[in-house]
């Protein structure tokens, strides 16, 4: 967010000096705002967990960490290093589905062979006989994992998983592996690439969605508010879970941007309403009225002239709505409606986790949730502290 | 009568209130404090009115706020030494639940708005009697009773009906009334007015001035009365407090302080704003007393007013205005703003336009240069009507009718720095062709309102009320305008920035030759400034002459009640009669 700050401070061109007049630099309103915010320790330490969490996510989409994180570097349901390695699945347990190496015929192989990695594990445990090989894949009703299966079947969503035959598979990882082994840290960093890639793009597309209506409405008033009032109420009426299934029915391919249209073209109206009303009280305004006199057009006016002075508004919103939008889009992909299997994020692997905690195996959970937490709770905080820098009358002080 | 008497014997002796030593702070940030009270002794004699005088931040309501225990407690301190004595007690020491049972029934407040002190959702007879029941133990229709008694003391005409009504049904002259009747109905025995009247028009202040001033000696109560006006000062008060920055600069009795004030701060506040009887060539402000040069310069007097041949730069016909409000789900109804006025503008002369809050004087500023659309009428611009122009074809005319602001704190943007400010402007209209030629007019215009160089790269917060004004003024030159119209553009400001600001005005219609069209409600300073006056009311002209002569012989009954009523300040012991005491 301080990136952003300083590019709306530098953003509107100053105007070139006078001759022999000595430099000054006053503090702007977001020179304020960043020193009050500096001021606040809660804010700074959560400005400090959301910008590594920002990193982290760059870094993964550059590819520069957790690049191999598809990669089986440990046994399937690798415990965490400092649990010890799981005694029951020794060399026999490990060997059960085990991966085809590449070839000809790979792709059926590879279908037959992980049709039902842990069907076997069910059978043991519900007491029957473990199911023969590859032989027969009869998904059980009760399987929980039969609808992912199905898409894996289908070819639609067969994980990029890169077999590595030869390799020796560690027995632990650091904080555990997956079904195939693969490293749970990597995976959550990987994931961490969507969920906050969509928070942000979505909140994003939001806040652009419902600035650009609320000014409008606010500024024109009449006819223009009216309609879009109606539209927004239209869409403000439908239940919003509802919305989203019905976009995502509509728009058939599953994919990141997807989401991001998706909880972009439903989550504006907040945003419309806010800066509508902020409209509607600028416009009358003195200064927006001294701006008339002096020629200024109707966008120069809304733009130029009133934004810079909502902007904080806006801000605030982005950074709300960003919150909602990470929590939205692990619901989202938990519920199935998100991202494709394919790519890995914190909703899919709370997804796959609710299957794996049946065997106990909980630190899928564990990763993905409190990434998640600690992400949503650090944004959070950072949010009151950032109104609160940009409002100080918000919080009692006088402002000068 | 006997209690009276011992009341008034005491008087000599023990006065009500005595402030000593008072010092108040506030905490700006952690570790930063602004002295608002810088250790103040003054005392409230018993039946007395005592005016505290003194320009915005000068800490005089900040001294009212200390006696009443309102100060905000989580950014404010109150220093140890301070004494506030009343009846035995140091106010300033007293724990507050103490205080609260001595505010409201022992001393009582009015403040400047009624309209946001009045709780809006209950009716003013509720309200009345709620402060009776907390305070005297009324109820039921003993309490109404003594509501519908108090709303007739302060002059509320039919009290039986009007006890019912709600704020928003009165107009601001009323509520003030209602404010002043809960403000009495525990039969205090100081009453703090705080600008009572600052935001109430002419005639309605001096009301309420003349309520104030009865009801004090009706009761025998002591008023503390704090404004910035002294000539509402020379007409109500007994004794004159005169403070600045923290500090009380003078104080004695009104006579002596009005006759012969000692104190250069008091002499040159008295001098700065415009009188009705002289007009100066330049307004002395409070520099040519405080540097302690020999006096202000240049006091002869400017001739004013117009010839029939001076030629006309904008000719108003049948101006009109309306508006519409909604009225239940399909309905409207008109509002008639302004009603076909008509008058012209002389080039290079000053036309002020007068009238009372709600005259529609604004509106026709707003609407003859095409803020707001007009609703018919013609704006003739040198013989070119520009309300039927395109906005394409009135552009050219828009660069050459600019307006000042009332408030200048409202009127600037503050997300920009005053060098935008001053460039963007003369960016729309195309003037200057090259960033720096701008930034170079730009910097002239500052030199010509008299800001320093480095406020080009400052943000207007930076700036006080007048400074502000000033740039708000160097904003409209940057486009070398023929026509500027004035709305109510000194009325924020205080006294000795008022006479700046009007002295810089006169300063640029000499040298440029502008036309101003002067909007104000403020009697004695379009005196000073025009040629001509006219006065509206009611969205209608109803007099313009020359404004020597409106002042001296108004033909119409409003425009003599208007004069009438504009306080006259000091007028010596025998106009009145109060002070005597």
């Amino acid at each position: 967010m301080s990136t952003t700050s300083a590019v709306l401070s530098r953003g509107r061109n100053a105007p070139p000096a006078p001759r022999d007049v000595p430099q000054h630099v006053s503090p702007g309103l977001w020179t304020l705002a960043w020193r009050r915010l500096k001021a606040d320790r809660v804010g700074m330490v959560s400005l400090a967990i959301v910008g590594a969490f920002l990193v982290m996510m760059v870094l993964s989409a550059t590819g520069l960490v957790a690049k191999d994180w598809s990669r089986e570097v440990g046994v399937n349901y690798a415990p965490p290093t400092f649990v010890g390695p799981d005694e029951s699945s020794a060399p026999g347990g490990n060997a059960g589905p085990s991966i085809v190496p590449s070839g000809p015929t790979a792709a059926s192989d590879f279908r037959s062979t992980v049709v039902d990695p842990i069907g076997d594990v069910i059978a043991e445990l519900r007491g029957e006989k473990p199911a023969a090989g590859g032989e027969a894949a009869p998904s059980s009703t009760v399987d929980p994992l039969a609808d992912v299966m199905k898409d894996i079947q289908s070819g639609k969503g067969v994980p990029a998983v890169t077999a590595a035959p030869a390799e020796v598979r560690a027995a632990t990882l650091p904080f555990g592996g997956d079904k195939w082994g693969r490293d749970v840290i990597a995976k959550t960093i990987k994931g961490s690439e969507t969920s906050i890639f969509v928070g942000l793009a979505a909140a994003a597309v939001a806040t652009l969605i419902g600035t650009l209506l609320g000014a409008l409405a606010g500024y024109y008033g009449g006819k223009t508010d009216d309609l879009l009032n109606w539209f927004y109420s239209v869409f403000s009426s439908i239940p919003y879970l509802l919305l989203i299934l019905a976009v995502a029915a509509v728009l058939q391919q599953k994919g990141t941007m997807t989401i991001v249209l998706i909880l972009g073209l439903t989550g504006w109206t907040g945003v419309f309403r806010l800066i509508r009303a902020e409209y509607l009280k600028h416009k009358g305004r003195e200064y927006v009225q001294a701006a008339d006199a002096i020629g200024a057009s109707n966008s120069r006016r809304m733009f130029v002239h009133i934004f810079p002075n909502v902007s904080h508004v806006v801000l605030v919103q982005l950074s709300i709505l960003a919150v909602g939008f990470i929590k939205a889009e692990v619901i989202l992909s938990f519920l199935g409606f998100g991202v494709p299997v394919d790519v890995v994020s914190w909703g899919s692997m709370l997804n796959e986790a609710q299957n794996e905690l049946i065997l106990g195996k909980w630190w899928q959970l564990v990763a993905a949730t409190a990434a998640m937490a600690l992400l949503v709770t650090a944004f959070s905080l950072f949010t009151d502290a950032l109104r609160d820098a940009l409002d100080p009358k918000l919080k009692g002080l006088a402002g000068h | 009568m006997t209690a009276h008497a011992i009341v008034h014997g005491t008087a000599v002796t023990d006065p009500l209130v005595s402030v000593r030593n008072l010092r108040v702070s506030f905490r700006l940030d952690r570790h930063n404090t602004f002295d608002a009270v810088r250790g103040i002794s003054f005392d409230i004699p018993r039946n007395a009115t005592v005016a505290l005088v003194g320009e915005s931040g000068s800490g005089k309501s900040v001294t009212s706020l200390a006696i009443l225990g309102l100060l905000p407690p989580e950014n404010s301190i109150t220093h140890k030494g301070s004494e506030i004595r009343f009846g035995g007690r140091n106010l300033a020491a007293l724990p507050t639940r103490e205080l609260r049972d001595i505010r409201g029934a022992e001393i009582s407040m009015i403040f400047q708005e009624p309209m946001t002190s009045l709780n809006p959702v209950f009716a003013v007879g509720y309200q009345l009697e709620e402060v009776l029941k907390l305070h005297r133990g009324l109820a039921g229709s003993a309490a109404r009773k003594r509501a519908v008694e108090l709303l007739d003391e302060v002059g509320i005409p039919d009290p039986m009906h009007k006890i019912d009504a709600y704020p928003s049904q009165m107009s601001g002259g009323q509520q003030q009334r209602v404010m002043i009747a809960m403000a009495i109905a525990c039969e205090p025995k100081l009453l703090i007015a705080d600008e009572p009247t600052t935001a109430l028009d002419v005639t309605i202040q001096k009301q309420i001035l003349d309520l104030i001033r009865q009801l004090q000696q009706r009761r025998q109560m002591s008023v503390l009365f704090i404004t910035h006006d002294l000539a509402v000062v020379g007409e109500i008060a007994d004794h004159v407090v005169v403070m600045r920055n923290g500090e009380i600069r003078e104080q004695g009795p009104a006579r002596d302080v009005f006759e012969d004030p000692r104190d250069s701060y008091t002499r040159a506040l008295l001098q700065c704003r415009p009188r009705l009887d002289r007009r100066p060539m330049r307004l002395p402000v409070i520099d040519d007393y405080m540097s302690g040069q020999a006096g202000p310069m240049n006091l002869d007097e400017r001739p004013r007013g117009v010839a029939p041949g001076d030629p006309v730069i904008l000719d108003v016909r049948n101006l009109s205005k309306s508006f519409w409000t909604r009225e239940g789900l399909f309905g409207k109804r008109e509002f008639h703003a302004v009603k076909n006025v008509s008058f012209k503008l002389r080039k290079g002369k000053t036309l002020g336009l007068v009238g009372e809050s709600g005259s529609g004087k604004t509106t026709v500023g707003l609407t003859l240069m095409r803020l707001h659309e007009a609703t018919g009428g013609e704006v003739l611009f040198e013989g070119d009507d520009i309300l039927k122009m395109s906005q394409k074809q009135f552009m050219p005319y828009k660069r050459r009718i600019q307006i000042i602001f009332q408030n200048p704190y409202a009127s600037l943007n503050p997300r920009f720095t005053i060098g935008q400010i001053l460039t963007e402007p003369m960016m729309i209209h195309g003037i200057g062709t090259s960033g720096q030629e701008r930034a170079d007019l730009a910097f002239e215009m500052l030199g010509k309102v008299g800001l320093p160089e480095v406020s080009f790269y400052k943000y207007p917060h930076e700036f006080s009320g007048g400074q502000r004004q000033r740039i708000a003024i160097a904003r409209c030159l940057t486009l070398k305008p023929d026509i500027l119209i004035c709305d109510e553009s000194v009325s924020a400001l205080d006294v000795s920035v008022q006479a700046q600001v009007l002295n810089l005005l006169q300063d640029l219609q000499d040298e440029f030759g502008l036309s101003y069209l002067f909007i104000s409600h403020d009697l004695a300073v379009v005196k000073y400034i025009s040629d001509e006056v006219m006065v509206m009311s009611e969205g209608e002209l109803v007099e313009m002459a020359d404004s020597d002569e409106i002042y001296r012989d108004p033909q119409q009954p409003y425009t003599q009640r208007l004069l009438s009523a504009i306080p006259r300040g000091w007028q010596g012991q025998a106009a009145h009669p109060g002070a005597s005491d």
